[in-house]
């Protein structure tokens, strides 16, 4: 380790910034797009479309990683100090 | 009362006068892109941000030691000192919020305390590599960091729901910002609420109430914790203004990847005991989003003037400190540290009225930007 630059905390830093930052967004976004209804050019005007079953699993269980991302995250800063 | 005793008192009230700017002038770095997008009311989200600084303060207390012991040699400091330099950070704070700019306060606060132990004790009283590591080199790089997760968290945002509909879309995202801006505000109470702590505590060291390398007693954590929230909830509507209007026009999406990329790297570096800037870390992050989203528009010459001032945020806070404790010693003892107590409160009070003509309010917070903080009267108005 360097003394003027933490290189070690600073490659921690960007990692986890990456996967919390960048990554946690992206799957909420992956949570919406199974949310929303599927395009079906098959039956144009038939009733209202739903996301299906399979949309809600799939949304749930986003926003419930994402969920716990974030509790995972305070506990940690919580325990270290 | 000894004369002691009230120079320490005036010196731990200035402290909570700092954080107290500390936290208006920073309400924006977490709520400024929900307020603009709409994901929450200006009232509700200052509240919400306020509740949640003063949660964070009291999760983390790493940063509080690095502001205590890791920049200047404790033994030169004097509550002389220590008061010069929170003089100087409050006026840096007060005129930059004026402006407009979100400038760091954590800045402000190494700046002065700096500059007035320079002019007490010299150049040899500060640890310049404590400076260049533990704030400098953060500093440089923590905007580029944060503004590149950001700017790959709103591409893939964008990329992953480009068939999902606008108005689905849009809410959903109002709905993960707010979750996203919560997290910013705990990380703002972790990080900045600790570096009043960490003054009150060295000024405690210096008066000799505490053993030098002490940890912050209960009372200053809670007081520190309540004054940056009473000022977050004041809200520092030109500085939201500034930074969620001025630099990108924000949409929810982009919103909730800035917010999400300022969090990560707030709070991770929080652990890791890095006293970053949360401005600079928001400021980058809002300006990622804008570079992630195709076609989004810019404002380069806006950034270009955040950043000249954050380049001058120490040096300015410094001198000032250092002015300051010249005053006050020059004065001596404890009618010094008065005279620049009166003089602190005289200036705060004219900022605080020059900032009422026109004034930037939760109602106009959101107005067109029309390259002003101050939003332009509207012409279509029907007189009453």
């Amino acid at each position: 380790m360097n003394s003027w630059i933490n290189l070690d905390a600073l490659w921690r830093i960007i990692v986890v910034g990456l996967l919390a930052g960048a990554g946690l967004p992206a799957l909420f976004a992956v949570g919406l797009l199974a949310l929303a209804p599927q395009p079906r050019p098959d039956a144009p005007g038939t009733d209202r479309p739903t996301a299906g079953v399979l949309g809600y699993a799939v949304a749930g269980l986003c926003f419930a990683v994402v969920l716990a991302a974030i509790g995972w995250g305070i506990a940690v800063i919580v325990n270290h100090s | 009362m000894t004369g002691n005793d009230l120079v320490l008192a005036l010196v731990v009230a200035t402290a909570l006068g700092f954080d107290f700017t500390n936290g208006f002038h920073d309400t924006g770095n977490a709520m400024a892109t929900s307020i603009v997008t709409g994901a929450l009311r200006p009232r509700v989200a200052v509240a919400v941000s306020a509740v949640l600084n003063l949660v964070g303060a009291f999760l983390s207390t790493a940063v509080a030691a690095t502001i205590a012991s890791g920049l200047v040699d404790s033994g030169d400091v004097t509550l002389t000192v220590v008061m010069a330099g929170l003089t100087g950070s409050i006026l840096w704070n007060l005129a930059t919020w004026y402006l407009g700019i979100p400038s760091s306060s954590s800045h402000a606060l190494i700046g002065g305390v700096v500059g007035a132990t320079i002019a007490a004790a010299g150049g040899s009283a500060v640890k310049w590599q404590g400076l260049v590591a533990k704030v400098i080199v953060p500093a440089a790089l923590s905007p580029f960091i944060a503004g590149a997760i950001a700017a790959l968290g709103t591409f893939l945002v964008y990329r992953i729901t480009r068939r999902v509909a606008e108005g689905p879309r849009s809410h959903g995202f109002r709905i993960g910002q707010v979750g996203s801006a919560c997290m910013v505000s705990l990380a703002h109470g972790t990080n900045d609420a600790q570096k009043t702590m960490g003054v009150i505590t060295l000024a405690l060291i210096a008066n000799g109430t505490l053993h030098a390398g002490a940890t912050s007693p209960p009372w200053v954590i809670t007081s520190c914790a309540v004054a940056i929230s009473l000022g977050t909830y004041i809200g520092g509507w030109r500085v939201i203004r500034a930074l969620g209007k001025g630099l990108v026009e924000i949409e929810a999406p982009q919103g909730m990847a800035s917010e999400s990329a300022s969090a990560a790297v707030i709070l991770s570096s929080t652990d890791f005991g890095y006293s970053l800037s949360t401005t600079h870390v928001a400021t980058g992050s809002i300006l990622g989003s804008g570079v992630g989203k195709k076609d989004a528009e810019v404002r380069w010459h806006i950034a270009r003037r955040m950043v000249t001032a954050w380049l001058f945020t120490l040096p300015a806070a410094g001198l000032m400190g250092a002015l300051a404790y010249w005053v006050a010693n020059g004065i001596g003892g404890t009618a010094g540290v008065v005279t620049i107590f009166v003089v602190l409160i005289l200036a705060s009070v004219a900022f605080f009225a020059a900032s009422r003509h026109p004034a930037v309010t939760p109602e106009n917070v959101n107005a067109a930007w029309t390259g002003s903080v101050v939003p332009a009267p509207e012409q279509d108005e029907v007189a009453s």
